[in-house]
């Protein structure tokens, strides 16, 4: 499994994509330190790109590392190795390899602002863990998608509904049926319901660090239990690793059955 | 000139005859009751190091009771301790400790009725039920006191400084913390109250009932169970004062209901879930106000007109204003706003586009609080863009028609 990862992650070290990647996170977290010089605020500008941009990047990535290398892939099962090792391998290579454009595309503009003497470098470093979460995350969600379709059109398709449903659709849903079921007890759905999306998910992660004064100005029992202590913290991280876990066995049992 | 003469005798002969008492456990005076019943007006009671367990002294004559290092008047739980009703006192140095709790009477520390130009300074006041409690005073100065307690809910729990009808009071540099309001004027006027450090109140770090005319500047509160409250008063001037840390469901950094005619400028309002909370209040100006990571910036409740809001800093606030209605009446103007994304071609220094402070999503919040779990997420900015292009819920004439682009108070 080690060569095949390493052989995936020199793969897409060397592709222009990483690098294009690494250069936009580059530049936009000078220009914003540049426009802004407040290390507070960028944090949550940076906030808002990362929840959006990531996942759709994963995604994007997946499918298509996925597809493209899919020949490759078919020699290699034809060798004597484990199908398991073989899919593993290319997860953690892509899903690493991109965590590393993004920690280093957004670090070192953030160390040469003097990061480490601001008192953000908790945000901060909260901020690029979410990263690197929903990189995971999303790698695997693009690999069961491609992993269960054969046409690559299609499969690209589901994979950017997915994204559109999770960054988007979801939060609109949510959103009306919190305005539609007004007159029930409802805190406890919408924290239920935040759980059930990684993206709304790592936002609450990093808002109960930044905004954490509104949060607190709900009234409700659980809200006050949830976002007052450090559970909330504790229950959500937990669960970003149960998003992980959960595709990826899946992948694992999916490829277990799959005629290449 | 008689007159003049005589009085210039008189004070003489009072200096003169103006003796010093001093309490001990191994001095002839052995309590401060004793030592206040051999006083006459104009003595000094110097009370020495050593524990003195009292309560409820009366006194009645204008002498000045000065405690020594170590002096500790402690109260046992049971009834107020010092209760003066006479003028031109003066308390210094004193550590006052165990007021005893009632839910009928209010017991304090020290406590002042009737009471004119005196002086209260230096006092350390520990586990109070009220601290220091002025009735039908004039002209009092309270410095330097630190007063403090340890209760756990409002009922059970007395105010700091408590002032029930006073006139020309003067509080400073004061400290209180674990009360249920640090400093609470009743139909009090033109007073004065600055540099005080009020902080972990179970209610309001500071408290203003029915009281006209007066000023607080310089204070700073902090992590109070709901911050300042300015009730039912008018003519306020409220500046430099900071604001921060007040979290919690009905948590303000400054709550304002019924006021009128009052001017806050120059304040600091620091990561407090509602840094001000309007209900009912008219023609007040907000000049040059800090509001730094809020949950909710300015909250304005109802029947708010005439206020004007101007040379401002909204800093990362979640949401910067909310509006219960879509009517207003108010004037929002030179402020910086954070979230302006408008453009300045003239480079005047102000954005060539007004700016909508009220967002949908503060509308949809103060519709369905659970929302608030929706903050900052993508769809939210979508249907909040979507309004500021034509606004429906909120009101539409609601903006600043000149946002700055720079901070206007750096």
């Amino acid at each position: 499994m080690l060569k095949i990862l390493k052989y995936s992650f020199y793969d897409l070290m060397r592709s222009r994509w990483s690098y294009v990647y690494f250069l936009f996170y580059l530049i936009l977290g000078f220009v914003l330190l540049f426009l802004n010089n407040d290390v507070d605020k960028a944090v949550i500008t940076l906030m808002n790109i990362i929840i959006v941009l990531t996942p759709l990047i994963g995604t994007i990535f997946g499918v298509m590392y996925y597809y493209n290398s899919k020949e490759f892939t078919e020699l290699l099962l034809a060798q004597p190795i484990n199908r398991r090792k073989i899919f593993m391998g290319q997860y953690f290579g892509i899903s690493i390899s991109l965590t590393l454009s993004l920690v280093l595309g957004l670090g070192i503009p953030f160390v040469f602002y003097g990061l480490f003497k601001s008192a953000a470098i908790f945000n901060f470093s909260l901020l690029l863990v979410v990263g690197a979460f929903l990189n995971f995350i999303f790698v695997a969600l693009s690999y069961n998608i491609a992993l269960s379709t054969e046409n690559k059109i299609k499969g690209f398709g589901y994979a950017i509904l997915m994204w559109l449903f999770l960054a988007v659709i979801y939060d609109g849903v949510f959103l009306i049926s919190l305005i539609i079921f007004n007159s029930y007890p409802l805190d406890k759905f919408s924290l239920a319901a935040t759980m059930f999306n990684p993206i709304d998910l790592s936002r609450i992660l990093i808002l109960l660090k930044l905004d954490i004064s509104a949060l607190l100005g709900y009234t409700g029992a659980v809200f006050r239990k949830f976002f007052g202590t450090n559970i909330g913290m504790f229950i959500s991280m937990s669960l970003l690793v149960l998003w992980v876990v959960f595709p990826v066995l899946r992948m694992n049992l999916k490829l277990r059955k799959k005629d290449f | 000139m008689k007159c003049k003469i005589l009085i210039f005798f008189l004070f003489i002969s009072f200096t003169v005859s103006a003796k010093q008492i001093v309490v001990c456990k191994s001095c002839s005076v052995k309590t401060i009751k004793e030592a206040i019943k051999i006083a006459e007006d104009g003595d000094e009671v110097l009370i020495k190091k050593g524990v003195y367990k009292e309560q409820n002294i009366v006194i009645d004559k204008a002498i000045s009771l000065i405690g020594e290092k170590g002096a500790v008047i402690d109260g046992n739980n049971e009834g107020g301790i010092l209760i003066f009703q006479t003028n031109n006192f003066k308390i210094k140095g004193l550590k006052i400790v165990n007021v005893g709790l009632s839910y009928t009477i209010e017991y304090a520390a020290i406590k002042v009725i009737k009471g004119n130009d005196f002086i209260i300074e230096d006092c350390v006041m520990e586990n109070v039920f009220f601290g220091i409690l002025l009735e039908k005073s004039k002209r009092g100065i309270i410095r330097n006191n630190k007063i403090s307690s340890n209760r756990k809910n409002e009922a059970s729990s007395g105010n700091g400084i408590h002032i029930w009808s006073g006139e020309e009071m003067e509080v400073y540099k004061n400290e209180m913390f674990g009360l249920r309001d640090g400093i609470y004027f009743e139909f009090v006027k033109n007073s004065l109250v600055h540099d005080n450090v009020s902080h972990n109140n179970i209610r309001y770090g500071l408290h203003f009932m029915f009281s006209n005319n007066n000023t607080y500047h310089h204070n700073e509160f902090r992590n109070n169970g709901a911050g300042v409250a300015v009730m039912f008063s008018k003519f306020i001037i409220m500046h430099h004062n900071k604001f921060w840390l007040n979290w919690g469901a009905a948590s303000y950094g400054l709550l304002l209901k019924e006021i009128y005619d009052a001017e806050i400028y120059d304040n600091l309002f620091e990561q407090n879930t509602i840094g001000i909370n309007a209900e009912g209040s008219t023609r007040i100006n907000y000049k040059n106000n800090t509001f730094l990571r809020n949950g909710w910036a300015i909250k304005i409740s109802g029947a708010c007109y005439k206020n004007v809001f101007a040379k401002n800093d909204f800093m990362s606030n979640s949401l910067d204003l909310s509006y219960n209605s879509n009517i207003n009446d108010n004037k929002f103007d030179n402020n910086y706003w954070s979230e302006y994304t408008g453009y300045d071609l003239d480079k005047n220094g102000i954005g060539d586009v007004p700016y909508r402070p009220v967002k949908l999503f503060s509308y949809i919040v103060n519709k369905t609080p659970e929302a608030l779990v929706l903050l900052r997420s993508l769809f939210v900015d979508i249907i909040n863009f979507s309004e500021k292009v034509s606004p429906v819920f909120t009101p539409d004439d609601l903006m600043d028609n000149n946002p700055l682009m720079k901070r206007a108070n750096d």
